[in-house]
């Protein structure tokens, strides 16, 4: 057993670091706020990194990774804020090469029950991934866009939604059975619970730099104990948070050493909460200045509320921990 | 990352377990042996850590020079987990001596030392208590005040000591005394064995929270104690009091963890209201990740020798949470909380345990540095912030 990130790992991490830093960096961000979230070359070059084809066979032109690997990319698109329907499109590329490529972006829709249907991405995206209950289709966006409704003021500037009646989103191509619906919708919690842990680890850092550098009564925010303490909780939510995400995504490789259901929803649940819980906290040691559009703490804590409603939120990821816990000990 | 233990591991695993298929004490199964005096639960322990340490499992990670194993810190994760999967007592009233005393001896001892205390404390004859804490040195432990005056070849040694563990049965105290008044708080500290039949110890039981006797507070009257029983030099005994942390691999929390995880899924097993059971769902969420992390802790330690700041995080983390499951456990019980006698309420569950550790588990945000110390050394030391002028974390 050895728990720790391999070398490999680690400068897989630090190579899409550097690659978001390069080609998303905050201004870069605002930029995109007005281009519904997407950049089409930056899409490519996620597609040439091996965002997408990261577990695909290298003989299907794929990297031929795992899902460790996969949630340590994806722990690094958290971070880096990156926008767009990077899960879905990551999910994707299992079954369309043009998804693995990052040549056609797709987003996704699960039917949850609900009658109207809130899409991300929709009208800037190729291709719609649609999870039914015992089937998994795919739909040209433009077939689901043509009926649905554009949202005027999204809650995260850079995750457009579009509203669409669930009877109006055509059957599309089928792509695989229940099994299938089951492996992406457990996949795409690990992957939405790994960038949680990026935006629970970014807020840390933000805020610690912010507390180092903020004077009042003449020192720095950060040596007094009523901040330090936020700040020390901020550390342990991102790094318990961490190693239940590293543990689901390692769970998925190997199923042998645990329940792959359980890791997963116990690591959603975990994550949901440090990145919401951190981003607010960043918020509040940010002062006036965190309440500012012109700071970046508010889009870490709308990013959270995206992904926390997106594979199974919090709440649901718990009641699903709790019925397996009980499903198991009967 | 890799989650999967390697065959060597495998088989310390199998081989241990087959060891306690046939060495369990008999009606020993999740701590439901009751005791009725204290006398009684250090006599069951002192058995059954004799029967360990006869099938060479006691000290596990302790070098072979001493009589260990010298177990990888992933063996000892698989030894505590092995142990408390079979129902196996908990380390107990040796707590002190192999965990703390022992370890401190090892590294700053003299040979002498090393020869006259580590042998006893493996075989479990020898019970080890703690002397740090006193009424006024809780959190700043460097300002203890008990004095240890310089005679001919002895130390006259006055003070009281606090939340000393099983010191009634203790034969030895590891204990921290002023030396030097004059010099800076950490710099007047000396790390000496007290023999508990000393002439002039007065020990009274604390009953704690819960109504148990084991802690003590020691009164200390001129109590006469050999210098030749310093470990490491006069004044150096801050410096040697850390040491103990630096033995610390990540799987201080094992036993403790486990069994908390058993109790939150039979809680859920037992539960029928929703709002509760989804809170019930998230503590168990909790507390896998505290697993995994205590996974990531060990594998760091097996690496680097220490478990990093993963070991702070994780005790910051599972004391707050574990005092959730029982607070979840106590509104599950409703009424039959009133109750700490176990009370049928479905399943395995032990009604009466579950209030029990309730109020246990108070001492978990106290003990061993405070959560709010915890907090500042976590942002001072691993987040690099500023110190207050006045307060310090060292």
């Amino acid at each position: 057993m050895d728990f720790e990130l391999s070398d490999d790992q680690v400068a897989l991490a630090e190579g899409i670091a550097k690659l978001c830093a390069g080609r998303v960096p905050p201004p870069r961000l605002r930029e995109l706020e007005q281009a519904g979230g997407i950049d089409r070359d930056l899409w490519r070059e996620l597609g040439d990194a091996g965002v997408f084809a990261l577990r695909l066979p290298e003989d299907a032109g794929g990297v031929g990774l795992g899902m460790a690997e996969a949630g340590v990319v994806f722990q690094e698109l958290g971070r880096a804020l990156v926008p767009g329907p990077l899960i879905w499109s990551h999910l994707a590329s299992s079954f369309e090469p043009q998804a693995a490529t990052g040549a056609r972006i797709f987003t996704g829709v699960v039917h949850d029950g609900s009658t109207r249907l809130v899409i991300d991405h929709l009208g800037v995206t190729d291709s719609v991934v649609v999870i039914g209950p015992e089937a998994v289709s795919v739909v040209p966006a433009s077939d689901v866009a043509d009926r649905a409704r554009a949202v005027a003021v999204p809650t995260d500037p850079l995750t457009p939604v579009w509203l669409v009646d669930v009877n109006d989103v055509p059957a599309g191509e089928p792509a695989g059975n229940g099994e299938l619906a089951t492996r992406l919708l457990r996949e795409g919690a690990a992957l939405a619970a790994a960038q949680q842990v990026g935006i629970a680890r970014a807020t840390t850092d933000l805020a610690v730099a912010y507390a180092k550098e903020r004077e009042q009564f003449n020192r720095p925010i950060g040596s007094f104990q009523a901040v330090k303490h936020i700040l020390a909780d901020m550390l342990v939510r991102a790094e318990v948070a961490r190693a239940a995400a590293d543990a689901a995504a390692v769970t998925l490789d190997q199923p042998e050493v645990g329940d792959p259901a359980l890791a997963v929803a116990g690591a959603k649940a975990v994550a949901d909460e440090a990145a919401v819980r951190n981003s607010e906290a960043c918020i509040q040691v940010h002062g006036g200045m965190g309440f500012t559009w012109e700071a970046l703490p508010h889009l870490y804590l709308k990013r959270a509320w995206v992904l926390d409603a997106a594979f199974g939120s919090a709440d649901a990821s718990a009641d699903e921990v709790a019925r397996l816990v009980k499903q198991q000990s009967r | 990352m890799d989650l999967s233990f390697t065959t060597a591991e495998e088989s310390f695993r199998s081989e241990l377990r087959a060891w306690l298929d046939g060495h369990l004490p008999r009606g020993w199964v999740d701590g439901a042996v009751e005791h009725d005096t204290l006398a009684g639960e250090v006599a069951f322990l002192v058995d059954w850590q004799k029967q360990l340490h006869a099938g060479g499992w006691v000290g596990v990670h302790w070098p072979r020079e001493y009589g260990g194993r010298e177990a990888s810190a992933t063996e000892q994760l698989v030894f505590l987990e092995e142990l408390t999967r079979a129902g196996a007592p908990d380390v107990g009233m040796n707590f002190v001596g192999l965990l703390h005393a022992g370890p401190t001896i090892m590294t700053e001892g003299t040979p002498e030392q090393k020869a006259r205390y580590l042998p006893a404390i493996l075989r479990g004859e020898e019970i080890w208590c703690q002397g740090f804490s006193e009424p006024n040195a809780g959190s700043d432990l460097a300002s203890l005040r008990t004095r240890a005056v310089r005679d001919g070849d002895d130390y006259v040694v006055s003070g009281q000591k606090m939340w000393s563990s099983y010191a009634h049965g203790a034969d030895y105290c590891e204990m921290l005394v002023r030396t030097d008044p004059d010099a800076p708080k950490h710099k007047g500290i000396t790390w000496v064995v007290m023999p508990m039949d000393s002439p002039g110890i007065d020990v009274r039981p604390l009953v704690n929270i819960f109504g148990s006797g084991e802690f003590a507070e020691m009164f200390l009257d001129e109590v006469r104690i050999p210098v030749a029983n310093t470990v490491g030099a006069e004044n150096d005994g801050w410096r040697v009091a850390m040491v103990t942390f630096s033995f610390e691999r990540g799987t201080a929390f094992v036993h403790e963890m486990l069994v908390i995880m058993h109790i939150a899924r039979q809680l859920i097993e037992v539960n029928d209201d929703l709002a509760t059971g989804r809170e019930l769902g998230r503590v168990a969420a909790h507390l896998d990740a505290l697993w995994a992390l205590t996974k990531r802790n060990v594998s760091q330690a097996a690496r680097t020798g220490a478990p990093g700041i993963g070991g702070s995080v994780l005790k910051l983390h599972l004391s707050e949470v574990t005092q959730r499951v029982f607070d979840l456990g106590r509104r599950v019980l409703g009424r039959v909380a009133l109750s700490r006698d176990d009370l049928d309420v479905g399943g395995d569950l032990r009604s009466g345990l579950v209030m029990t550790e309730r109020l246990r588990h108070m001492s978990m945000t106290i003990a061993a540095g405070t959560s709010q110390v915890q907090r500042n050394i976590v942002a001072e030391r691993i987040l690099g912030l500023p110190k207050e002028p006045v307060w310090t974390s060292s």
